[in-house]
């Protein structure tokens, strides 16, 4: 039916969601995505866009390998390393931080100096601390430290700012850009705010409404450095009208 | 700490006045009973009944929190296997201590080995319970999150899951080491030639009030101090991450 993490070229992804579907509570399937194909090129910054409920985290569970049971095929590269940030921070509360990041290393880098990681992210004065005593936008700082502390191929961010208050978020999308920027790092990564998608990504697939599927797809080719505030609202307006005439369109 | 100091001591004044009054042999008061406490003790016939019954308890409890915790933990993760299993552990829950007991006895012979059995199966579907309370419990997305960065299987136990149900085992072995001693002097009264329930059976038939009073009080300061510097120690380092977290 389908076959997950088969070989492919580079460290580029390629994934084709033909078909998932749920059972609804009265046992009557429901196609959530239907003929979805995404290809990331290597070191590329994908953003998922689409209104909620559209399947978006569900296209991430596959991607990661969590969900199985869909129609279709996601190629991976034969030996690849993936990191993930949930939308929660999803930290072993019995686990200290850097135990909590030191958790998920890879026997060969069960050794690994992390403190410029955990500098980056400003973790230093916490790395002694359990998730209980650490506020939301620190608790998320260490899902991201996590997941680079691995050094991953391929990066998968499911809404990781949501629900922080704007300063905080916007700190932390720098600091991702950071580390995206320096470890050439395939990323993809859900959103609902078109905003934060033009800021980070290179790359923009729109998703549409139940049965998902990608209606919209734009490579943004200016540097990331150079995405000021009014290039970023007017890219996003742009889009914005673009995925209107794109949903006047008949299919 | 006062509070208990204070509440025994009114206990033992109880005690010292009622057996003042009764001046009878049925109800000797605390220093008499003291008395052949200390005697038992020296004789060594005291140390050796309760290292006897505390071997049987050790055993009985093992095996049923082990076997318990596995069969319990799977019953929680597969409903396939929890849909067959359930029924065992309906009679196995509803037998009474006794009939139990007395099958092993007459099946498996009055032996050690049909003794300790016993205990465990008694102790064994009320472990069952909680350890499918605890499976069911799971965070599906610590699990996951344990999967999307590959865990190997062994660090999954014991940092993902093991945390995760250490409360209903810790619920478990608690409630467990209650039931089982209890269940321990009740096989031994009727099978064992040792232990402290062998010896209460016989002060029985001699109308041995100090001698029962005596041991029944070592006992429970035994258990007690086990209670003291084992299991709650174990609690308090299982779950110091709790105390942090406001």
């Amino acid at each position: 039916m389908n076959s997950t993490h088969s070989g492919g070229d580079g460290k580029a992804l390629e994934l084709r969601i033909d078909r998932k579907t749920y059972l609804s509570a009265d046992r009557v399937p429901v196609d959530v995505i239907r003929g979805l194909t995404l290809r990331l090129g290597a070191g590329e910054f994908g953003a998922l866009i689409g209104p909620s409920g559209c399947g978006k985290t569900t296209v991430l569970r596959i991607v990661a390998g969590l969900d199985t049971d869909f129609t279709g095929e996601c190629r991976w590269p034969p030996e690849h390393r993936l990191g993930v940030v949930f939308q929660e921070p999803c930290l072993l509360p019995w686990r200290t931080v850097d135990e909590n990041i030191r958790l998920v290393l890879p026997p060969d880098r069960a050794k690994a100096d992390l403190s410029d990681l955990i500098d980056t992210l400003g973790l230093s004065a916490h790395r002694a601390h359990y998730p209980g005593e650490l506020s939301l936008g620190l608790a998320r700082r260490v899902a991201i430290a996590r997941a680079f502390a691995i050094e991953p191929d391929f990066l998968l961010l499911d809404e990781p700012f949501v629900s922080l208050d704007e300063a905080v978020a916007a700190r932390l999308r720098e600091e991702l850009m950071t580390l995206t920027a320096s470890r050439n790092v395939t990323t993809l990564m859900v959103t609902h705010d078109l905003g934060e998608a033009v800021q980070l990504a290179d790359h923009l697939f729109f998703l549409s409404d139940r049965p998902s599927r990608v209606v919209l797809e734009r490579r943004l080719s200016t540097v990331r450095a150079q995405r000021t505030d009014t290039f970023i609202r007017s890219t996003a307006e742009e889009l914005r009208s673009a995925l209107l005439v794109e949903a006047a369109a008949p299919r | 700490m006062l509070a208990r100091v204070l509440s025994l001591s009114a206990l033992l004044a109880i005690w010292f006045l009622a057996a003042a009054l009764a001046h009878s042999r049925l109800l000797p008061g605390p220093l008499a009973v003291a008395g052949g406490l200390l005697a038992d003790i020296k004789t060594g016939e005291l140390p050796f009944e309760l290292a006897c019954t505390l071997a049987r308890v050790a055993a009985a409890f093992t095996i049923a929190l082990i076997l318990g915790s596995v069969v319990g933990f799977l019953m929680g993760q597969s409903s396939d296997f929890n849909r067959y299993a359930d029924p065992w552990l309906i009679i196995l829950i509803n037998l009474p201590a006794l009939v139990t007991i007395i099958f092993a006895y007459i099946w498996i012979g009055l032996n050690e080995t049909a003794a300790i059995l016993a205990v465990a199966l008694n102790k064994l579907p009320n472990m069952m319970v909680v350890m499918r309370e605890g499976a069911r419990a799971l965070d599906p997305k610590l699990d996951d999150m344990a999967s999307a960065f590959r865990l190997p299987f062994a660090s999954r136990i014991r940092h993902v899951i093991l945390p995760q149900i250490a409360p209903y085992l810790a619920a478990g072995a608690r409630s467990g080491l209650s039931i089982i001693w209890k269940l321990v002097l009740v096989v031994e009264l009727i099978g064992r030639p040792n232990g402290v329930g062998f010896v209460m059976g016989s002060a029985f038939q001699l109308f041995d009030m100090t001698k029962l009073l005596s041991y029944a009080i070592s006992f429970v300061v035994i258990m007690l101090v086990i209670e003291h510097l084992v299991v709650q120690p174990l609690e308090q380092h299982t779950f110091r991450w709790r105390r942090q977290s406001a």
